[in-house]
């Protein structure tokens, strides 16, 4: 009897349900959370391990290259954040239209880069941002009749390539977000601004855009953390984690090559909580000025 | 009030979930991404410079590495009564290599068979994977394959971690190459490691393009390469043929912004080493490295060299480079020539192999690049039968033919080197690619003109820095000061010191 009232109490549910996510979220994400944090005071070696205080944070405020990893992870971000948020929606916005025909073909074209993994289509990528004159990038500098360019070893051409990658890659899941947004957008509203003789630049600023907000504030959150953890991208396309005077080098890159190209795991946490901070500062920013947390009416 | 309370709470734990998700991926996806060094060419890691060898076999399979991707290739060879012995790699032909001679062991050593389980993981699995068991004290395999860029990593935990091998190598030594055997040395002097391949640094020359150009016949070409001794002697050559090929967009070698190759070499010929070894402290500002980074200035302003494209010849720009006869000579170590086999397959029948030309006359002309020392650890059950099986394997005759017919390597046991079989046998594929045989190259050398660069703690850092910044610095500007430069690179290496 005791069982069945546990089991039908409406208090308990609930907890039965989310109990799984609780779990795993626990043991996978809050556990090594902690023991990221503590073993970012510590210095860990082969056969032993030493609490060292905040030694780990004052180097890395000394430490140049973080800083350098710092700027270009804040740097892709921000590019990302410019590029990856009006186009997307612009497109979305185009595909709810009824201008663009053959809708079915574009969103598949704009979305398949999604499903490529980023070790092959980075590796594709190398090979286009080439320095070597058979390069894709260079054959067309060439037939516009510049020379050659040394794409991956300057700095702005190498964020260009990232930036490239980025795009093609993340275009279309972006503008699937934008476009679940806008069929959430009731028509009526539309037929109203018509009835008001409102064109349609004044449809989009005054009804579709205010009403795409959540979407844009989910899609603006997301890209910042995926900003500020790129990696793999830049791994690929500069095959291995060194890129020329570190143009490439980002946070996460540089948490890879402590932690395990130089098994400095105390150091690698001290970067990895530098990170989180960074990013939770950000984002908690952007939401507060959004007004995500402004008492619901 | 509480509402607000809770929100801010529920965001904060989306934040966490999602950052902790992106740490996540970009672990499996560093994971992957190592993988694809084992595939790809993993002169790729110009991070650890050191670290070429991955690709050396891996380079012909590149499907296998994939597949190990997916699934975990297990196999298991030898016979099931045996002692059971578990052995992990990164590259598959590495576990076949044990499969084969576990089985020729149970024939010579019927009472005492093994069974020999090999896994292959992608590259960055393994080694965190071995780390983190040794670290742990239990799951470690009885041998392990380990990368000579990770190796400080795993023989920093010295006995305690790993079986000392003296003993089992003891009947080999004598004719080991004392350069591979000491890379692989702990920092108490035990030997931990066994060596697949001396990786011995030559001299490549495209004979063809050059008799082409020269308008004089192959061997006469080959003739003039056996003279250069001195890499005065080597300039020499390189300006004859400029002069006769008249083209700008040709060079005679192309010097590396993202490997430090030439460095090494470099310094092995005058006997130093910029990590200082165990002892330490690294110091970058050496002689042989002034000496052959300003050589190589002199080379770009005099168009006598150009810059690897993509930072140097492993990659597939540099190979195209090679194809298109940009280049016509380039100092590499030996297993580089699964390169040509296996991507320049066209160039066959064109190039020769001679000895590396040197600043001063009687010093060292080779160095060991790349590398896999094979471990066995304290966790293992049947240490002296694993160590005893691993040494034989590596160092034997039997080990020794099998590692050069499967594998391609230029073996460290130089009682090989001689024997005509082994050496100069036609049907091996480098044999009868290139013009003369790798291993006269080899017994030219001689094992003890091979210098060696220690791996140690701090090398990591002194690759990085190097390919990051220092190499590109000078190279990239041939005007700018290397005495600059190395400064800053051994400000940045004290930092880590």
């Amino acid at each position: 009897m005791k069982t069945k009232n546990f089991l039908y109490s409406q208090k308990v549910a609930p907890y039965v349900f989310v109990l799984p996510f609780i779990l795993s979220f626990a043991v996978f994400w809050v556990y090594p959370l902690i023991t990221a944090f503590t073993m970012s005071f510590q210095k860990i070696t082969a056969t032993k391990t030493a609490w060292v205080g905040i030694a780990n944070y004052t180097k890395l405020l000394k430490d140049k290259v973080f800083l350098i990893a710092v700027a270009n992870s804040a740097k892709y971000m921000f590019f990302t954040l410019v590029l990856l948020i009006p186009f997307p929606m612009i497109f979305a916005v185009l595909m709810d239209s009824n201008i663009v025909k053959a809708k079915g073909v574009w969103k598949a074209i704009l979305y398949m880069p999604a499903l490529t993994s980023v070790v092959i289509s980075g590796t594709l990528f190398r090979l286009m941002f080439t320095e070597y004159k058979t390069g894709q990038m260079n054959l067309i500098s060439q037939a516009l009749g510049f020379g050659t360019y040394k794409w991956l070893k300057n700095g702005w051409s190498g964020m260009l390539a990232l930036l490239v990658l980025a795009c093609w890659r993340w275009t279309g899941v972006n503008m699937l977000y934008f476009l679940s947004g806008l069929k959430a957008i009731d028509t009526s509203l539309y037929e109203a601004a018509d009835i008001d003789g409102a064109t349609p630049i004044q449809k989009f600023f005054r009804v579709t855009l205010p009403l795409l907000k959540p979407t844009t504030i989910y899609v603006l959150t997301i890209s910042v953390y995926a900003g500020l953890a790129m990696f793999l991208e830049s791994y690929m396309l500069w095959a291995g984690n060194s890129s020329p005077n570190n143009i490439g080098l980002t946070i996460v890159g540089y948490l890879y090559k402590r932690g395990i190209e130089k098994n400095d795991m105390g150091y690698a946490c001290a970067v990895g909580v530098v990170l989180l901070i960074v990013a939770l500062i950000i984002n908690f920013a952007q939401l507060i000025m959004n007004g995500t947390f402004k008492k619901e009416d | 009030m509480k509402k607000k309370l809770v929100s801010i709470l529920l965001c904060a734990a989306m934040t966490a979930t999602l950052l902790a998700g992106c740490g996540s991926s970009a672990d499996t996806a560093a994971d992957s991404g190592a993988a694809e060094e084992t595939t790809e060419a993993a002169a790729e890691e110009t991070t650890e410079a050191a670290a070429e060898e991955t690709t050396e076999a891996a380079a012909d399979e590149t499907e296998e590495a994939v597949a190990a991707e997916e699934e975990i290739p297990t196999s298991t060879f030898g016979d099931a009564n045996g002692t059971h012995l578990e052995m992990w790699t990164f590259v598959e032909l590495h576990g076949q290599h044990y499969g084969k001679m576990a089985e020729i062991w149970n024939e010579q050593n019927p009472d005492r068979t093994i069974e020999i389980t090999c896994t292959t993981y992608p590259y960055g699995d393994m080694h965190t994977k071995l780390l983190t068991s040794l670290e742990a004290g239990t799951g470690a395999p009885d041998i392990c394959d380990v990368e000579v860029g990770q190796y400080p990593n795993v023989v920093a935990g010295l006995d305690q971690w790993l079986v000392p091998l003296d003993d089992a190598a003891s009947p080999y030594m004598a004719t080991m190459v004392p350069a591979r055997m000491q890379t692989y040395q702990g920092e108490d002097g035990h030997y931990y490691g066994a060596p697949y391949h001396v990786g011995a640094t030559a001299m490549y020359y495209n004979v063809a393009a050059m008799s082409e150009a020269m308008g004089i016949s192959q061997d006469e070409v080959i003739a003039k390469i056996d003279a250069v001794v001195t890499w005065d002697d080597y300039v020499a050559l390189g300006e004859e043929y400029k002069t006769a090929i008249a083209d700008d967009s040709k060079y005679w070698t192309s010097v590396d912004t993202g490997g430090v190759d030439w460095l090494w070499i470099a310094m092995a010929e005058y006997g130093e080493d910029w990590t200082g070894g165990f002892e330490g402290p690294a110091n970058v500002q050496l002689d042989s490295v002034k000496n052959m980074l300003s050589m190589q200035q002199e080379w770009l302003k005099s168009g006598l060299a150009q810059i690897s494209p993509d930072g140097h010849v492993d990659l597939e720009a540099g190979f195209q480079n090679i194809m298109d006869h940009n280049i016509v000579s380039f100092p590499k170590a030996l297993w580089y020539m699964s390169r040509f086999t296996n991507y320049m397959p066209e160039e066959s029948g064109n190039w020769y192999i001679a000895k590396c030309p040197v600043f001063e006359v009687g010093q060292k002309c080779s160095v060991g690049i790349g590398g896999t020392g094979t471990v066995v650890t304290q966790q293992s059950e049947a240490k002296e039968l694993a160590a005893e099986f691993l040494c034989w394997a590596k160092m034997s005759d039997e080990g020794e033919q099998n590692i050069w017919d499967t594998l391609g390597f230029d073996v460290c046991n130089t009682a090989q080197w001689g024997v005509d079989a082994f050496a100069h046998d036609d049907n091996n594929q480098f044999n009868q690619y290139f013009i003369n045989y790798p291993y006269d190259v080899l017994n030219e050398i001689g094992m003890d003109n091979i210098g060696k660069i220690s791996v140690v703690a701090i090398s990591p850092t002194i690759n990085e820095y190097a390919c990051t910044t220092t190499l590109n610095e000078v190279l990239e500007d041939p005007d700018y000061s290397i005495d600059d430069a190395l400064q800053e690179f051994q400000d940045a290496v004290d930092l880590e010191q």
